[in-house]
């Protein structure tokens, strides 16, 4: 077990370097020169070499990758090309504000997804569990995006009920825990449940089945439990899995949050990303991409960790 | 004597291909037809779009810009450049359908040959193309199109390529699984012990179980890819104005849900039904062909 725990933490090394070596190809692999939107339009090739050295461009690409890395372990990941501001730092503020949204989708997703899921697992061929099959695939199906200038026409164009932009009152940019930044909340964090409360419903949904379908718990009931009973040994085998699509799916409402930002203006990572995508700011492209992907890689090995430990018949060695 | 001919004669006759009772069975399967025949019509008409007398999707007028819906001349109303929405929803169709599908495509034969190489050669060409995968896994999918496009520019080529890319990883990893269990079956041994090359078994023994369930597979991946290429246009990063595709159409109309929310969300709406559709037959081609994830 600890062998295995030990293995799996080394093996997210190559997998991190990897990632690091996408982030980084990123720049290079963009058409045109990356300091094009710095340089003074009158620059002596002096004063362009002197930048190139400055950003570090005038090296050979793998000593170029070499530095890179080394400094973003330390934290640094370069300065902003269009604000000059540490890259390090503006990520950050983002990531923060990603993470509310994250959270507060998951929080709304993910129990809905679980509970839609067993009931229709549990009441097979019902037509309970056939309205939640339709609403797991609409949900699956629905493009985010869209459902959220959806929610935004009729709850707050029609009806006016919340606001349809930004992340608090007078477009602030700091996230706090009140009632006046919750109602900014609410939208997009709705949407931003739809897709994961779908998966986890259909994932959930066709396990209960399987195990409902498996000899033991005929056993189960012939020794006599009634439905409480069995339902809780179904519980303990669904869970593993369960979570297993629980923690991916957060994996992807950090990284799939960007087109939710930009329809409701979220100050978060989304926004950050088309800001850079569209003042060519590749630095902070590259670090905004390397932090979230990092995070996907971190979640990943948390939800491996804690399968092994929650499930007693995965014996990895 | 015929009598006896026929009674031998028929049980052969009735003997059915593996395709004809996959076909047999999706028939059988209500939702999954209408949306088959749904998809076709919207491809139909997205193909034929020139010659459905449809008002031209590229002429505007500000003097008629964001009728509603029901509009005389207008059924769908116009957009905020005063343009026949109805025409610019069928041609939009093109685009959008061609960018969704098309990554699929490509992914499903790059995707599959990496797989079989991977899972039929196993040892260290395994490892090395396995290990390669691992690292796109690592990204989230929307993010990793977003990035891969965000650096190339905005562009259908470069839409394509980006999504391509994001779909390799995953129709390898299942072409690898499927091929590495393939592999081990009696009869692959039989035939390689019987002399068979790599190639022939490979061809012969191997392609027609695996590629069931990677088709089935890379179907499952098409609404996602759909709703991908749709949503890069959407965030300025595939189609270019003025051409009509659903997702860029509902980023100019944005602006429009305060005087016409209606036609505004119009396009989505096209993006949800196709992308439902595909999704429902896919569930249907699932269960046809019995294949199990």
């Amino acid at each position: 077990m600890l062998a295995y725990l030990l293995r799996r933490l080394v093996y997210v090394v190559p997998v991190a370097l990897g990632v690091s070596l996408i982030c980084f190809m990123l720049v290079h692999i963009a058409p045109g020169d990356p300091l094009v939107a710095v340089m003074p339009l009158d620059a002596t090739a002096e004063q362009e070499a002197e930048m190139r050295a400055a950003y570090g461009f005038d090296k050979p690409l793998p000593v170029q990758f070499g530095l890179w890395v080394a400094k973003a372990a330390t934290g640094d990941l370069g300065r902003s090309i269009s604000t000059g501001r540490p890259v390090a730092g503006e990520v950050m503020t983002a990531v923060g504000n990603t993470l509310v949204l994250a959270a507060a989708a998951s929080l709304i997703g993910f129990p809905l997804g679980l509970l839609c899921g067993f009931v229709a697992g549990y009441f097979r061929d019902t037509g309970v569990d056939r309205a939640v099959t339709a609403l797991a695939i609409t949900g699956v199906s629905v493009p985010n995006y869209w459902l959220g200038m959806v929610l935004v026409i009729v709850f707050s164009v029609t009806l006016g009920w919340l606001p349809a932009m930004g992340a608090g009152p007078g477009g602030s940019r700091d996230w706090g825990w009140d009632a006046e930044h919750l109602r900014y909340l609410v939208l997009p964090a709705v949407t931003l449940a739809v897709v994961p409360m779908g998966i986890v419903a259909r994932t959930v949904r066709a396990l209960v089945g399987d195990i409902l379908s498996q000899e033991f718990v005929q056993a189960l009931y012939a020794k006599g439990l009634m439905h409480g009973g069995v339902l809780r040994h179904v519980v303990r085998n669904a869970a593993p899995t369960a979570l297993a699509v629980m923690g991916l799916q957060l994996g992807y409402l950090l990284g799939g949050s960007i087109l939710i930002e930009t329809v409701f203006n979220w100050p978060g990572t989304g926004f950050l990303l088309s800001n850079a995508i569209f003042q060519r700011d590749l630095p902070l492209l590259q670090g905004t991409i390397l932090v979230l992907a990092l995070f996907f890689v971190a979640v990943n090995l948390l939800v491996d960790l804690a399968q092994t430990v929650i499930d007693p018949r995965i014996k990895r060695t | 004597m015929a009598v006896i001919t026929e009674s031998i004669a028929a049980p052969v006759e009735r003997t059915q291909g593996y395709w004809s009772g996959v076909a047999r069975r999706f028939r059988r399967d209500p939702v999954a037809v209408g949306c088959a025949v749904l998809l076709l019509l919207l491809i139909l008409a997205a193909i034929f779009a020139p010659y459905l007398g449809l008002a031209d999707p590229y002429a505007g007028s500000m003097a008629r810009r964001l009728r509603r819906i029901g509009t005389p001349g207008f059924p769908l109303g116009t957009d905020e450049l005063g343009r026949d929405m109805l025409a610019r929803l069928v041609y939009g169709g093109r685009l959008t359908l061609f960018l969704g599908i098309t990554p699929v495509v490509a992914a499903f034969c790059i995707g599959t040959v990496l797989g079989l190489v991977a899972g039929y050669v196993g040892g260290r060409t395994n490892t090395v193309i396995m290990r390669l995968v691992d690292v796109f896994f690592a990204f989230p999918s929307v993010l990793l199109a977003i990035a891969i496009s965000g650096a190339l520019g905005a562009g259908i080529v470069n839409s394509l390529v980006s999504l391509t890319i994001v779909f390799v990883p995953p129709i390898t990893r299942v072409a690898e699984s499927v091929t590495a269990s393939v592999r081990s079956l009696d009869y692959v041994d039989a035939a390689r012990a019987s002399g068979a090359g790599a190639f022939t078994i490979v061809r012969v023994h191997v392609l027609g179980n695996v590629l069931g369930p990677i088709f089935v597979y890379a179907t499952s991946l098409t609404s996602v890819s759909m709703i991908l290429a749709a949503g890069l246009s959407f965030l300025g990063l595939g189609v270019k104005p003025p051409e009509p595709e659903w997702g860029l159409m509902l980023n100019t109309l944005r602006t429009a849900i305060y005087i016409n929310p209606w036609v505004a969300a119009l396009p989505g709406l096209m993006i949800f039904v196709t992308s439902l559709c595909l999704n429902l037959v896919s569930d249907g081609l699932r269960s046809a062909m019995n294949v199990r994830d």
